[in-house]
């Protein structure tokens, strides 16, 4: 508000959405995750027909129609394999910052498989590799793809439209982009400036078309 | 000052072990079973199909390297030469890089198999919860395997899963299972069974909100129990059920198990760790009786 030059009383409705959006006691109305991810996507880029979401602890992706609204959608809210939590993890065992990984990966030799999928096991891997004197930059590239390749499993079961766009914190991370582009096939992702303000701009989308 | 360094709670003992009243210069064939695991190693020796000695240890960055030590911390236990030796078999997960191995076996058979020579006979089913994998196998009175069903892609209910949450509460590895039963009270509401990252996080905001170290355990022990009955119900439980890995170590897990399954699980005086080398040795034993060992 301060940002905005705008008081408390400027503010028509408040909604919230996400896993804590019942602990927030100033909204008016929850948006569920679904709708939220879809409207912050389409407000973003209208021409998608498809939006990602990859938050810390969990991934989701939905289709939409050309108003934006969801149609049908796809979840991992079971394992943080499929989740930002992984990359986190393997950047903490490669002993890098989760930037560096994802600079780092575009800058990698060759493709070396990732065996583990779970992000206990894959911690061990990554020391193996580190061990084994795998360059750090090799192994990046590795934790993306192996990542990209669940992240795009679970688009696949909702099917994939050509025009898609990428919100929450993961998707700041140029590493994890280019691996999705190569395991989607596709040659652009549209990326907004603030992708993890994604889910927070479609409930306010909601609040104002729901006005 | 030098700073101490931090306790590693996970850190379980690793140990060796000779059999008193068996002298190898009386056997026939001695046979040993290395079982290179993802997180423990064992190597089991055996003269004329009876444990002479063995040996635990963590298994290190390099399998073939554990393979070694586990050999030669069991042997150390006795005063063998190495070229005794008869015929080795390697099994588990890292069974192909045992480099002095005649042969390599599935850890499923040779669990089925071991679980039977230190449970005794009337077994039907073999549930082994190693570092990395879950293991439910289903096996006739000789060792058979008849079906069988794993989890190898993900830490929630195995050996590692465990390890990292001892870390995580600072609760040394050996007491878990004791400390989860000194909690009496109503047990938090369940960790996740499904991720130990998620379990982790969730016990993290448990201790903030204040709840004791041993309440967690309980709650997670319970999610653990939870991981593995649901393998287990697939499968099906042919009495008699025996339990082999580390985590057959762990009361406060299974305890929680065995009153979802309504059985009690047999019992032994044997390491559970060792059941899948004392496999691979009986297989090694038996090929030696028909002849078919190595060729000297």
């Amino acid at each position: 508000m301060q940002a905005a030059g705008i008081s408390r009383d400027d503010i028509a409705r408040i909604y919230g959405t996400g896993s804590g959006e019942n602990a927030v006691s100033i909204v008016a109305a929850t948006v569920n995750d679904i709708r939220a991810m879809a409207k912050g996507g389409h407000y973003y880029y209208p021409k998608a027909r498809t939006v990602v979401d990859v938050g810390a602890e969990e991934g989701r992706a939905a289709k939409l129609d050309a108003k934006g609204n969801p149609v049908d959608f796809a979840i991992n809210e079971k394992c943080a394999a499929g989740a930002g939590a992984f990359i986190e993890a393997m950047a903490w065992a490669l002993e890098v910052s989760i930037e560096e990984m994802g600079a780092l990966s575009l800058e990698a030799n060759n493709k070396i498989p990732m065996n583990a999928q779970c992000v206990v096991f894959a911690e061990s891997e990554v020391v193996g590799l580190i061990h084994s004197k795998t360059s750090k930059a090799d192994i990046s590239k590795a934790i993306h793809d192996s990542m990209a390749s669940r992240i795009a499993s679970m688009i696949r079961r909702i099917g994939v439209n050509a025009d898609v766009v990428m919100i929450g914190g993961v998707a700041c991370n140029p590493g994890f982009v280019a691996a999705m582009k190569r395991e989607l096939k596709i040659d652009n992702i549209y990326i907004p400036d603030d992708p993890e303000y994604g889910a927070a701009v479609g409930a306010a989308v909601a609040a104002a078309e729901e006005g | 000052m030098a700073e101490a360094p931090k306790q590693e709670f996970w850190r379980w003992t690793e140990s060796n072990w000779k059999n008193p009243d068996l002298d190898w210069k009386d056997a026939r064939h001695i046979t040993v079973g290395i079982d290179v695991g993802s997180v423990s190693s064992q190597a089991v020796i055996m003269a004329d199909g009876k444990i002479l000695a063995y040996s635990n240890l963590r298994t290190g960055s390099d399998s073939a390297n554990s393979a070694r030590k586990a050999l030669k911390y069991a042997r150390d236990a006795t005063d063998m030469p190495e070229d005794r030796l008869d015929y080795c078999i390697g099994t588990g997960y890292g069974r192909v890089n045992v480099p002095f191995a005649d042969r390599a076996i599935t850890e499923i058979a040779c669990h089925a198999r071991g679980a039977i020579f230190i449970y005794g006979p009337g077994v039907g089913t073999v549930l082994d919860v190693g570092g990395q994998d879950i293991k439910a196998i289903q096996c006739d009175e000789k060792g058979k395997v008849s079906n069988f069903l794993m989890n190898d892609k993900c830490a929630a209910g195995t050996g590692r899963g465990m390890e990292v949450f001892a870390d995580l509460l600072g609760v040394p590895i050996d007491e878990v299972g004791d400390r989860s039963f000194e909690y009496l009270g109503e047990e938090p509401s369940a960790v996740s069974s499904t991720c130990v990252v998620y379990a982790k996080s969730e016990a993290t905001g448990l201790r903030r909100q204040g709840w004791s170290k041993e309440a967690v355990l309980a709650a997670y022990c319970k999610a653990m129990a939870e991981r593995i009955y649901s393998l287990v119900e697939r499968l099906g439980v042919n009495p008699e059920l025996a339990v082999t890995g580390g985590m057959a170590k762990n009361r406060g897990v299974m305890e929680r198990l065995m009153s979802m399954i309504g059985i009690e699980r047999m019992k032994t005086d044997w390491d559970t760790q060792i059941a899948g080398a004392v496999g691979a040795a009986l297989f090694g034993y038996a090929l030696c009786q028909k002849g078919k060992g190595r060729k000297k």
